[in-house]
């Protein structure tokens, strides 16, 4: 019997680098918690902001991780998220807050259609597609808001969309909890997330077994932009506002995120659990970095230096 | 005369051409439900895309196909599945980062109550299935761990999953066991009691002669027979499948070699998988040719010979002294060069030019001080493309723009400009046309003329028997037999096309009695 209890806890770590993004969740934690005790880390206000400064990150991550395991890459997210929070702003101000809403989604949906057509119909690298939609967004975005902040003046939609909290939880973790949910279930179990794991992990067979990959790229690719105006939405609740310049240079921390949390850079192969761990360890250390008084270049050095670790160590070496 | 047993599938004038040359030239092709239909032909007889066209793979330009005597109305994967044909693809349908499992059910997944996929039960099943055929393989593995016969296994249990109407096997027994072959054998005969179509292609004529009814022959692209294996014995087969030969081959004169002092000795070589135990000698001046099967140890030969898979027993001498060949750069510093069989990836880089791939292997040596020599690039270049006579409009045009025959020429010259003195060329003319396939011919037999060691591996027995002076007869990784070139022909014989064909009929009967030896031994 107690083998039997043993032999998970023994196989979780004879695979250690496979799960060494748990383990460096773990160990950071403790070593924040240890020295950087009398500066607040373990605070419940502090641990809950981890999670406030973390959300958008992990919403646009969780979609992340079906494009990287589909054997694409979408660097257009951070525009995205940025321009939406001023179509939000923007709609709010004409339509009151539903028609925010269905301006933010509209918005996700338009630019994900138009990467997934470019990639999939003209044969355009998603890489290219989205650093150059990643450049368009951003200057819709300051052209139709003049690059000026959009004030939001809807309590309504900034309590649901960011800002609100049911007693002490913050509302963007019920966000990130039910994007974490529903994607984690989405890629482990259902037809379209074996599909998109099949895609990334070998497209000719994939295709030779009966799979539309085309069709799964281009969903994937929808996905994520929505994913990324989903993000948009909370920065503009969260902030008041819609400004270009909110969710600017995230596509870097999403990318690092799902990969730190073991999901391939090359496709077939992702996890959105370690995903959420990946964002959370990131918005971890920042938050640490910065109780530890470090100033901002050296929190740039050093964000860098351990996020190069845990992923040197995940490696299988032959 | 029985009665006539239910068409389950009926191709009607399939014709199929990619990039000028003509694969299928309207054939027809019918099979049973109920029976075992085995497909032959030699290489590019266009047995491959017949199946691929039947599959949905490939779309036809012309011609008709029914299924259970419905005509299927779109070319797809997924219109030939939903008409229940399966295929197992020799490998090439898995996906590495899945498991076992979950590819043998990709896109069939079972659901559980709440429409999510039940990876236990696909276990469960794939366990069943693997049971049933009395094979190990673990379900739960992830297939890009496996080795070529788990994987080929996989394949199976994958087409046979489903359950299909009408069961394509390519070459499914490659890389399987003896043993497990007759397992599969015992499995397919009660599918066809079941009233299932099963297509079987293989090289091998006695597992054909031991599992199928009926056979249909193509050679180029064209229909020849279709039999009851009853009217068709091995002889008969052979001679069908070989036909009579396209010019270009038999005109190219076998000149006479003086053979020299012995370059290369192998005394009881075993390679990490293939090859077990194999000893020759190879002498300056001559062409060794290694003939076998799929899977019979020719390539892992030349792989254990040039270095990749370095021996793990036995002894290698070169010009007499015995040598440590452990990584690439040993056997080239030794002076040996393979030219590999995957041209594409493993031979040039396409985008590159003509030049910058004829001087890859030889960088550290035209750039003394870190700076490339852009003289001696192209003299190199001018050199191998007058000597090679190879088809570019310049040294600068990109290798891409070449045709395959000339591609493959820019191999070669690549690894003669390392001036070599033993060449391995694996495969040299795969995928091109008869008229380069002769010049690469005569160009192998001038190399060992000028005084190199040649080996040659081919699946065109044409094409050793033109090239080579001794061939080896290789079966499951084991040498089976030295002949000597000149043994093979038919003293009688005048009309060189038909002296080629009749050796290439004794070569193959050569081939396939290595395979029953290996049988017996085995049993």
């Amino acid at each position: 019997m107690a083998k039997a209890a043993t032999a998970p806890a023994g196989a979780f770590f004879a695979n250690w680098r496979q799960n060494i993004i748990y383990i460096g969740f773990v160990v950071i934690f403790v070593v924040f918690a240890l020295t950087l005790n009398d500066k607040g880390f373990l605070n419940p206000n502090n641990l809950l902001n981890i999670v406030r400064q973390t959300a958008m990150i992990a919403v646009m991550a969780v979609a992340m991780t079906f494009v990287l395991s589909a054997g694409e890459i979408d660097l257009s997210v951070g525009a995205v998220a940025g321009l939406t929070t001023v179509t939000v702003a923007m709609a709010i101000a004409v339509a009151g807050p539903v028609g925010g809403v269905l301006a933010g989604l509209a918005t996700g949906l338009a630019v994900g259609v138009f990467n997934g057509w470019l990639t999939t119909r003209i044969g355009i690298p998603s890489f290219l597609t989205t650093l150059a939609m990643m450049g368009i967004a951003k200057g819709v975005a300051m052209w139709i808001s003049d690059t000026a902040a959009v004030p939001i003046l809807s309590p309504g939609y900034s309590w649901i969309f960011g800002g609100g909290s049911v007693g002490p939880i913050p509302v963007l973790m019920f966000w990130m909890a039910v994007i974490a949910g529903v994607g984690h279930v989405a890629l482990r179990r259902s037809g379209f997330g074996r599909k998109v794991l099949a895609t990334g992990g070998g497209e000719m067979a994939a295709r030779y077994s009966g799979i539309d990959t085309r069709s799964i790229k281009f969903k994937v690719l929808v996905l994520s932009s929505c994913a990324a105006a989903l993000a948009g939405m909370l920065y503009a609740g969260r902030l008041q506002s819609g400004r270009f310049q909110l969710g600017e240079g995230d596509e870097l921390s999403v990318i690092a995120a799902a990969v730190l949390g073991g999901t391939s850079l090359f496709g077939g192969k992702g996890t959105v659990i370690g995903t959420i761990v990946g964002a959370l360890m990131i918005g971890m250390i920042n938050n640490g970095l910065i109780l530890m008084g470090l100033e901002f270049s050296q929190q740039l050095i050093a964000k860098g230096a351990i996020i190069i670790l845990a992923v040197a160590l995940s490696q299988k070496r032959g | 005369m029985t009665a006539p047993a239910p068409v389950a599938v009926r191709m009607t004038g399939i014709s199929k051409s990619f990039g000028g040359i003509r694969a299928l030239d309207g054939v027809d092709f019918e099979v049973f439900a109920g029976e075992v239909h085995a497909l032959l032909g030699g290489n590019g007889a266009g047995k491959s895309t017949i199946l691929k066209v039947l599959n949905g793979v490939h779309v036809p330009e012309e011609g008709e196909i029914e299924v259970g005597g419905q005509k299927l109305a779109a070319h797809s994967p997924e219109a030939a599945r939903a008409a229940g044909i399966a295929m197992n693809f020799q490998e090439m349908s898995l996906i590495p980062t899945l498991t076992v499992a979950q590819n043998i059910f990709l896109t069939r997944e079972a659901r559980d109550a709440r429409g999510m996929i039940d990876d236990a039960d696909s276990v469960r099943r794939a366990q069943a299935i693997f049971d049933m055929l009395q094979v190990e393989v673990d379900p739960t593995a992830l297939v890009g761990d496996l080795g070529a016969g788990q994987k080929q296994l996989t394949e199976i249990a994958k087409a046979i999953s489903q359950d299909a109407r009408v069961l394509i096997l390519d070459e499914p027994s490659t890389a399987l066991s003896v043993s497990d072959v007759e397992r599969l054998f015992v499995f397919l005969r009660q599918l066809k009691a079941k009233g299932v179509a099963i297509i079987y292609v293989s090289h091998r004529m006695d597992e054909i002669a031991r599992i199928s009814d009926r056979a249909t022959i193509l050679r180029d692209g064209r229909h020849v027979i279709t039999a009851p294996l009853a009217d068709l014995p091995i002889d008969v087969m052979i001679e069908h499948i070989v036909g009579k030969k396209s010019k270009g081959l038999a005109d190219v004169a076998r000149g006479d070699v003086s053979r020299g002092e012995v370059l290369l000795d192998l005394a009881q070589v075993t390679g990490p998988h293939k090859p077990e135990n194999v000893s020759f000698a190879l002498h300056r001046g001559e062409v060794l040719g290694l003939a076998g099967l799929l899977g019979s140890g020719r390539s892992a030969l030349a792989r254990v010979i040039a270095g990749i898979e370095p021996a793990v027993s036995g002894e290698i001498h070169i010009k007499g002294a015995k040598v440590a060949i452990r990584r690439p750069a040993d056997a080239v510093a030794h002076g040996i060069a393979l030219v590999p069989e995957a041209r594409a990836t493993q031979g040039i880089i396409p985008a590159h030019s003509v030049a910058d791939n004829m001087v890859m292997s030889v960088i550290g040596r035209i750039a003394p001080k870190g700076f490339v020599d852009r003289a001696r690039v192209r003299d190199i270049a001018e050199d191998m493309i007058a000597r090679l006579s190879i088809k570019t409009a310049s040294r600068d045009h990109a290798v891409s723009a070449l045709s395959g025959g000339n591609q493959q020429k820019v191999v070669i010259g690549k690894w003669l400009a390392t001036e070599p003195e033993i060449l391995i060329l694996d495969e040299p003319t795969a995928g091109i046309d008869i008229g380069s396939k002769a010049e690469i011919i005569r160009l192998v037999r001038d190399l060992a003329q000028s005084g190199k060691a040649v080996i040659v591996i081919s699946s065109e027995l044409s094409e050793l028997l033109t090239a080579c002076d001794r061939i080896l007869v290789m079966a499951d990784g084991r040498a089976h037999q030295m002949l000597d070139r000149a043994d093979l022909d038919d003293p009688e014989e005048r009309d060189p096309e038909h002296a080629l064909q009749a050796a290439e009929r004794r070569l193959q009967v050569e081939i396939q009695k290595a395979l029953t030896v290996k049988e017996a031994s085995h049993g």
